[in-house]
């Protein structure tokens, strides 16, 4: 039995003439304590396939099973790192942290809690910030904030919607390997969704492209069989690292100019001109 | 959020603080381009409206006085022959009060009604004072014997109206902050109630503050025919807060209503439960248009008090003013305006504390 799966998926979106197919018969199966990643284009559906998984959206047809099970609504097994952060901004960071951590372990004492908000707050380093609310903190800040909200609920899978994106390349580094560690102490299974394949190549297992919507499919998988753990500068040197990564580039180009190519056939512009500027 | 309140958040609440930081820069010598701009927007400008605001007035007072003194000179010249006429122009000329038209006040007038308001005040409290001494020793015998105390029965002065008003309308306001919020939050949270009693939200908010009175009135009635107590004011809190409540409960209820789908699916992925999801997510998101909501609903409260406490004939400000306007004394024009001025600046401070409160609560300006 396969730790998550998706079965036949499809979801739209609207209802009558304005109804879009977002995802289209997705398959995916991912393995206890496996890293995968997907990318794909903007637009393409990524979001919906998280909260898909996450339990926030229901597929149209087909099924997701969590350990078996039919997923019906969201988990604290499944923790989640929000695109958008979605921190509530009434709370400073601390507040942010600790509502989720109290979620999660209602039984520890208030000082337990506290112990784990200063933990996971450091760690994104931002523990000087602890009491400012979100808006007087960067995008980058705030994306931290979220990824600290999300790990400290300790879940057995994370899941993680392009977690990183608004990071300079340092801090960017950085929290991947406390991503990782985190994910490897426990045997965690994670989902990352993600615009930049090195970084799914640095972090996952498998990544799986998801094509192009409307109706985006997922395409073959590509495996990334590099020893953990991976060391970052050596990685360039490495030809298996070269060879995937020239693969799978190769594969989103392809796609992306199919898209083109299709955007073409299906928006040419009328050879009409303008009459007259004279209205 | 602790904050000292310094002069410059005093005047800032207020308003004034752009006219002062110019005046300052006036006096430092720190002026450029943009200083003279500025002084003229904020010092200049304002301070001549002021002033055309008192001399249109002025001069316009003292038109009205004019006609009214035409008028009367006329009516007795008809009325009782040219002697009798020539009299009255004289007395009128002379600045005798008692002959005085009865027209709209000028300014100088409006200000001395409000002093002798003011030494009223201090009469009747003075009176206040000493009665209490007086009965200090009697009262508390009567209290020992079970008795009730003797309290002071004379006229309220003019400061003592404005307190029974603020009085009312704060006991109004916090009738509607009771009903209004909660029912707000329950519409809010439930489209099918929301859809459902619309229809009595629409066609009660706009019903004029004397239907309410009217209303109130008609139920108030029946249930206070036994007993002693006020039930003039409490009528009139009652109006006040059925008619000014409409704001907050749509506010309320859009807030509860729309709050940003990204905080529900916090909650959704936190679990919270049911309660904690409106106490810790919805509510916390809806707060700053509640308070928007409760600062319209005390503006509307404070304006209609007035006309609901004529009504009513429950003491206060707009009991004040009706009484003034039926007792037709020669200055009793020149009180009604210094009412005016003084309900004026009430509104403005309530408006102002309410706003203060409004800014506390919300999260997504920065200020
Ligand atoms: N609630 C919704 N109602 C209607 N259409 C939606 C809704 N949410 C998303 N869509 C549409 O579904 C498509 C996929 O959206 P989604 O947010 O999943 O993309 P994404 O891959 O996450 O994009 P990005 O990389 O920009 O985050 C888009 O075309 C979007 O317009
Ligand atoms: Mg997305």
């Amino acid at each position: 039995m396969a730790y998550l799966e998706l079965n036949n998926i499809y979801k739209t979106y609207g209802q009558g003439d304005n109804i879009t197919e977002v995802l289209s018969n997705i398959n995916l199966t991912i393995e206890e304590g496996e890293f995968v990643a997907i990318v794909g284009f903007t637009g393409s559906g990524k979001t919906t396939l998280v909260n898909l998984i996450n339990g926030l959206l229901e597929p149209t047809k087909g099924e997701v099973l969590f350990k078996g099970e039919p997923v019906i609504g969201t988990s604290h097994e499944r923790g989640v790192i929000f695109q958008n952060y979605s921190l509530l901004p009434w709370l400073t960071v601390g507040q942010n942290v600790y509502m989720a951590v109290k979620e999660a372990f209602p039984k520890k004492s208030k000082s337990d809690l506290q112990a784990i908000v200063a933990e996971y707050v450091d760690m994104v380093n931002l523990t000087p910030a602890i009491n400012k609310r979100p808006k007087e903190l960067s995008g980058g800040m705030r994306q931290r904030v979220s990824v600290a909200r999300a790990l400290a609920m300790k879940p057995e899978m994370i899941i993680m919607d392009e977690p990183l994106g608004a990071l300079d390349a340092l801090t960017r580094g950085n929290l991947q390997d406390e991503i990782l560690r985190i994910w490897g102490k426990d045997k965690r299974t994670a989902l990352l969704i993600t615009n930049d394949v090195d970084e799914g190549i640095y972090m996952a297992d498998r990544i799986i492209p998801l094509r192009p919507g409307p109706r985006a499919t997922l395409g073959p998988e590509f495996k990334i069989d590099i020893e953990r753990p991976r060391d970052k500068t050596a990685l360039n040197d490495n030809p298996n690292f070269k060879k995937t990564r020239n693969a799978i580039i190769e594969y989103l180009m392809d796609i992306g100019n199919e898209r083109k190519s299709q955007i073409q056939k299906e928006y040419a512009l009328p050879d009409v001109a303008p009459k007259s500027f004279v209205w | 959020m602790k904050q000292s309140i310094t002069l410059g958040s005093v005047t800032k609440f207020i308003g004034l603080a752009g006219f002062l930081e110019t005046i300052k820069n006036v006096f430092t010598g720190k002026l450029d381009k943009e200083d003279l701009k500025n002084i003229f927007r904020k010092v200049i400008m304002p301070l001549a409206s002021v002033l055309l605001f008192f001399a249109v007035w002025y001069l316009g007072a003292n038109k009205l006085h004019e006609i009214e003194a035409d008028h009367l000179i006329n009516k007795a010249l008809v009325e009782q022959g040219p002697a009798e006429a020539e009299k009255l122009r004289a007395c009128i000329a002379s600045g005798d009060k008692s002959c005085q038209p009865n027209a709209l006040p000028s300014p100088v007038q409006v200000w001395g009604a409000y002093q002798t308001l003011l030494a009223d005040h201090y009469l009747i409290s003075a009176d206040k004072k000493a009665f209490i001494e007086k009965t200090a020793a009697i009262n508390e015998k009567r209290i020992a014997n079970g008795e009730k105390p003797i309290t002071y029965t004379g006229r309220p002065s003019f400061v003592d109206q404005i307190f029974t008003s603020i009085i009312t309308v704060f006991a109004g306001f916090l009738l509607a902050l009771f009903i209004a919020v909660p029912i707000g939050i329950v519409i809010g949270l439930s489209p099918t109630l929301r859809s459902s009693v619309n229809w009595l939200i629409q066609i009660f908010k706009p019903v004029s503050p004397v239907v309410w009175f009217l209303l109130v009135f008609m139920i108030v009635k029946t249930f206070t025919k036994n007993s002693s107590s006020d039930s003039a004011f409490i009528i009139c809190f009652i109006s006040v807060g059925l008619c000014s409540m409409w704001a907050t409960l749509v506010n309320t209820a859009m807030g509860v209503s729309s709050v940003d789908k990204d905080y529900i699916n916090v909650a959704k992925v936190l679990k919270l439960g049911p309660m904690q999801k409106v106490f810790k997510v919805i509510l916390p998101s809806s707060l700053p248009l509640i308070f928007t909501g409760l600062r319209i609903t005390l503006s509307v409260a404070w304006m209609v008090l007035i006309a609901i406490e004529l009504l009513a004939q429950s003491p206060g400000l707009g009991l004040f003013v009706w009484e003034e306007f039926q007792n037709g004394a020669n200055d009793s024009n020149s009180k009604i305006i210094a009412a005016m001025f003084v309900i004026g600046l009430i509104g403005f401070m309530l408006d102002r504390i309410m706003l203060t409160i409004q800014k506390m609560v919300s999260f997504n300006k920065n200020d």
